[in-house]
């Protein structure tokens, strides 16, 4: 695992200095008993070195003088140019530790030095003026032609240095020196020399797409983690900078494919969900978020209001030992918990019921529900209590609580909660949450933090990296749907103080987020309203094909890498009215005609998705066809649906579903089976003719009373009490 | 989920004025509503009537619990009191005894307090009286019987017990499985 390394930190490779120094006396007996060995393999550099030595006669007797001739700073670089060369030979003949440590001065002095270098110069021949000359040039073209401070040029050559490889460092800066004398090929030198510093460049800047045959080899053997890292990195690079540092004749694509696979090894996840989250994020934010999932979460607590305050709290934890600080500006009831000197989860003050564990991402979706006092409310799946015991906090242990889970074994953890924490208005059972309204319904306020793929919490479960595919983000985000629309329709709409519905997950999917939502959004009569939190990121309302509906912006986004918290999701819907638009004739039509558009994938659940796709085209075909429609109409008598009815008889719908119902003419106008509805889009395209509106308002009184029997057939049996109460109320105003 | 058989009530409520003695009418007569005692699963749980009403929707089978957990009606037809009940014995209990922050952990992991541990003890406690354990901060810790008069509290020797243990809040952790 890669959780450890720091990016910042580069290794140098190959030995270091002191290895080089402390060589065993087998070396040194080789070179008495081998003399005229070579090394396995020369470079090309070292070849031509090698020819040279042989040509050139050796003096050994002059070596010392070079350096007395020049007393100053300079005169490690200032050397009569013909002696140069039997210096570095001679250098080359010794161990070769003491030109290492030269060379490095070598430099650094040769730049710092670099600015007063005419006068200097004066002194010596042309030769080396000439020579100064060339040396100039070649850091020109480091600095890139800028004009730099000579530090500022000696710092770059020498991070230069340290990111080349040591060997062929020491080759290159052989080379420069020792051809430095060489009178003939002066300018092939200078030229050289600017070749090596843009080699060099090259090997750290530019970066190359390792070809196919490589990657496969790849495949087999085992990477370097570190490689792969920097490779990631260059790669993020050249995307974010296509145009200019991307390889010629190479496709973003290929780019993008390397990242993935090198992404999948680096942070060991499955293919599937590193294409996942490509598509979500940004490379840059992708990284962070990858990154942030190899780190835990700060530890958070959440003081229980029912039996202490939070400066109490705190004081109770520091003299145990433990280091804490409020949460945020945002809660006022979260700490945070740095360090501690004794568990923090089986403190005195723990068992006592003064504070639960909690993450700070769960406190927002039940500061989103808000809940108040004396209403009734329902967890959908409630274990293990934590955002139960919060909405019972908040409601100060009056009205009801209903906290459900499907799991029975995860429920002895929300009683315990429950009991510790001293919450007395909860009723706890244990039901599948699909069965919801069918048990009970009528409440005021329902949250739901709906079972999901735990793609926001990967820094927990580690295991959600390799263990989920497409299958399961689909089947959690078909449940969800299920639990979203059986939730919905617990609520009660009339409710005087609430009719709210929060829906959350711990997952960053689109496909259990936006996608649920703006399904319950199509199936019910809902709109999303703000969450009531003042930080966070919009939810989607387009991604990649998908496109939602407008009102998802104001659904709510937490991600680890921006919040540190985990990867969160939280909408709050409002319901608007009880009856249910269900599947009549006419969605069923819908459904086909969706199909029929779009060759529609078989799958159920990605109709929601094509019925989006729809391009706007096709509303202005259905103007046209509007007029003929409208005749049919007259002669028709027109087909209640509910959907007209809920219309009616909720006359807050307002913004968010009249434009759901625009969005929605497009099909409606081309389905001569509907005619209620076109009088709705004609209605809001203001050209509905009188007869029509006469016609619809009939119909509005018919669906009403039908609506009203219903009610008091079905809906009694529900939520007995306050159907009744409502009802008489009704009954009393009318008369 | 039913009522209280006779018996039962009386059982229970013998148990509970041991510890709240005549409080006991406190827990009934409440400003905020009226709150009842019912059985399900042989556990006895303590709820408004508002709850009450609700958790009727519930069949008896997927209801796992209500309200507050009193305790529960052994095989042998006694009643036993669950750690759950502490909140509302703390706030009635007549006799109470508060432990050293020392001997706050042993209390906790299920030991008897020692005369060692013992902070402070109610004044006329009488054998075998129950009684609530309090850390010296007025943090209700448990409940259990007072093995010694205050009388005699004073007198013995350190490693002597004065209150046997019954309860403790270490039990959501311990044994949270078998809480209700």
């Amino acid at each position: 695992m890669g959780r450890k390394l720091d990016p910042s930190i580069r290794a140098k490779r190959g030995p270091g200095r002191k290895s080089r120094k402390q060589k065993g006396a087998e070396t040194e007996l080789s070179k008495f008993l081998v003399d005229d060995e070579v090394p396995k393999k020369l470079s090309s550099r070292g070849r031509k070195r090698a020819v040279k030595r042989t040509q050139v006669t050796k003096k050994p007797k002059q070596e010392e003088q070079p350096k007395k001739g020049f007393t100053d700073e300079n005169s490690e670089w200032l050397k009569p140019a013909q002696r140069k060369r039997k210096i570095e030979q001679c250098e080359e003949d010794e161990d070769s530790d003491s030109q290492w440590e030269e060379e490095d001065d070598d430099d650094v002095v040769k730049d710092l030095d670099h600015k007063g270098m005419a006068k200097d110069d004066d002194d010596d021949d042309d030769e080396e003026m000439v020579d100064d000359y060339g040396a100039e040039e070649g850091d020109e073209q480091d600095s890139d032609g800028e004009e730099l401070l000579p530090i500022e040029k000696a710092a770059r050559k020498q991070k230069k240095q340290t990111s080349m490889k040591p060997e062929s460092d020491d080759d290159d800066d052989d080379d420069s020196d020792e051809e430095e004398g060489k009178k003939d090929s002066k300018e092939d030198d200078d030229e050289e020399e600017e070749d090596t510093v843009q080699a060099n460049i090259d090997e750290t800047e530019q970066f190359k797409l390792p070809a196919a045959a490589d990657r496969a080899k790849e495949g087999l053997l085992l990477m370097d983690l570190q490689t792969i890292h920097q490779r990631i990195k260059d790669n993020v690079d050249v995307l974010s900078h296509f145009s200019e540092k991307r390889e010629e004749g190479k496709e973003r694509s290929e780019y993008l494919s390397l990242l993935r696979s090198d992404l999948c090894t680096y942070y060991s996840y499955n293919l599937f969900l590193i294409s996942k989250l490509m598509d979500l994020f940004s490379l840059s934010e992708l990284i962070d978020f990858l990154e942030a999932n190899e780190i835990h979460r700060p530890v958070t607590i959440r003081t229980n209001t029912l039996k202490t305050r939070r400066r109490d709290l705190a004081q109770a934890l520091i003299n145990r030992g433990v280091n804490l600080d409020p949460l945020g500006k945002w809660s006022k009831t979260g700490l945070v918990i740095y360090d501690s000197s004794v568990p923090i989860g089986a403190t005195p003050e723990y068992l006592a019921g003064q504070y639960m564990l909690q993450g700070a991402s769960s406190f927002l979706p039940v500061m989103a529900l808000s809940p108040q006092e004396g209403e009734s409310v329902l967890d959908m799946s409630a274990a293990p209590g934590g955002k139960t015991t919060y909405m019972a906090q908040l409601m100060r242990n009056t009205g009801m609580i209903v906290a459900n889970d499907a799991n029975a074994e995860r429920l002895k953890s929300v009683v315990g909660n429950i009991h510790r924490l001293g919450v007395t208005n909860a009723v706890i059972c244990n039901y599948d949450g699909r069965q919801f309204p069918k048990v009970m319904g009528g409440f005021d306020r329902v949250l739901l933090d709906a079972p999901c793929s735990g793609t926001g919490v990967i820094s927990k479960d580690p295991a959600v990296k390799t263990n989920k595919d497409e299958a399961d983000i689909l089947r959690s985000a078909h449940l969800q749907k299920e639990l979203l629309l059986s939730a919905i329709d617990s609520v009660n709409a009339d409710s005087s103080t609430g009719g709210y519905l929060v829906y959350s997950t711990c997952s960053i999917m689109v496909e259990e987020n936006e996608w649920v939502v703006d399904y319950a959004l199509k199936k019910r009569n809902v709109k999303l309203v703000p969450a009531g939190l003042d930080f966070g990121k919009e939810g989607f309302t387009r991604f990649k094909e998908r496109r939602f509906h407008p009102s998802l912006k104001l659904s709510r986004r937490f991600y680890p890498h921006s919040h540190n918290m985990d990867g969160f999701f939280v909408a709050k819907l409002k319901k608007l009215s009880n009856t249910i638009p269900t599947v009549a004739k006419e969605t069923e039509n819908e459904e086909e005609s969706t199909k029929m558009e779009t060759a529609a994938s078989p799958e159920q659940i990605q109709k929601p998705q094509s019925k989006e796709q729809k391009p706007a085209s096709t509303t202005a075909k259905s103007n046209m066809g509007k007029k003929q429609k409208l005749k049919q109409n007259k002669s028709e008598t027109p087909i209640i649906t509910k959907k007209a009815g809920v219309k009616a008889e909720n006359k807050k719908s307002d913004g968010p579903k009249k434009a759901k119902i625009a969005k929605l003419d497009g099909k409606t106008s081309k389905k001569v089976e509907k005619p209620v509805k076109k009088q709705k889009v004609k209605e809001l395209n203001g050209d509905s003719t009188k007869e029509v509106k006469e016609k619809k308002k009939g119909s509005q009184f018919e669906k009403k009373n039908k609506m009203k029997k219903k009610n008091l057939k079905k809906r009694i049996g529900k939520n007995k009490f306050k159907k009744l109460k409502n009802i008489l109320g009704e009954a009393e105003s009318d008369l | 989920m039913r009522p209280l058989t006779d018996e039962e009530t009386k059982t229970m409520f013998e148990k509970l004025s041991k510890y709240i003695g005549e409080n006991i009418k406190l827990l009934i007569d409440r400003p905020d509503g009226t709150y009842c005692f019912r059985l399900h699963n042989d556990r006895v749980y303590y709820m408004s009537e508002k709850i009450l009403k609700l958790a009727t929707n519930i069949s008896r089978d997927k209801l796992v619990s209500v309200g507050t957990c009193f305790g529960k009606v052994t095989k042998t037809q006694k009643f036993r009191l669950h750690i759950t009940a502490l909140d509302f014995l703390a706030p009635y209990a007549k006799f109470k005894v508060w432990v050293k922050p020392g001997s706050e952990q042993s209390f906790l992991y299920g030991n008897h307090i020692m005369k060692s541990g013992l902070g402070r003890i109610t004044e006329n406690t009488s054998q075998y009286q129950g009684v609530v354990v309090y850390s010296m901060s007025d943090v209700p810790l448990g409940f259990g019987v007072a093995a010694k008069t205050t009388q005699e509290c004073r007198r013995v020797d350190p490693m002597s017990i004065v209150v046997f243990h019954q309860a403790d809040i270490g039990e959501y952790i311990r044994s949270e499985d078998t809480l209700t």
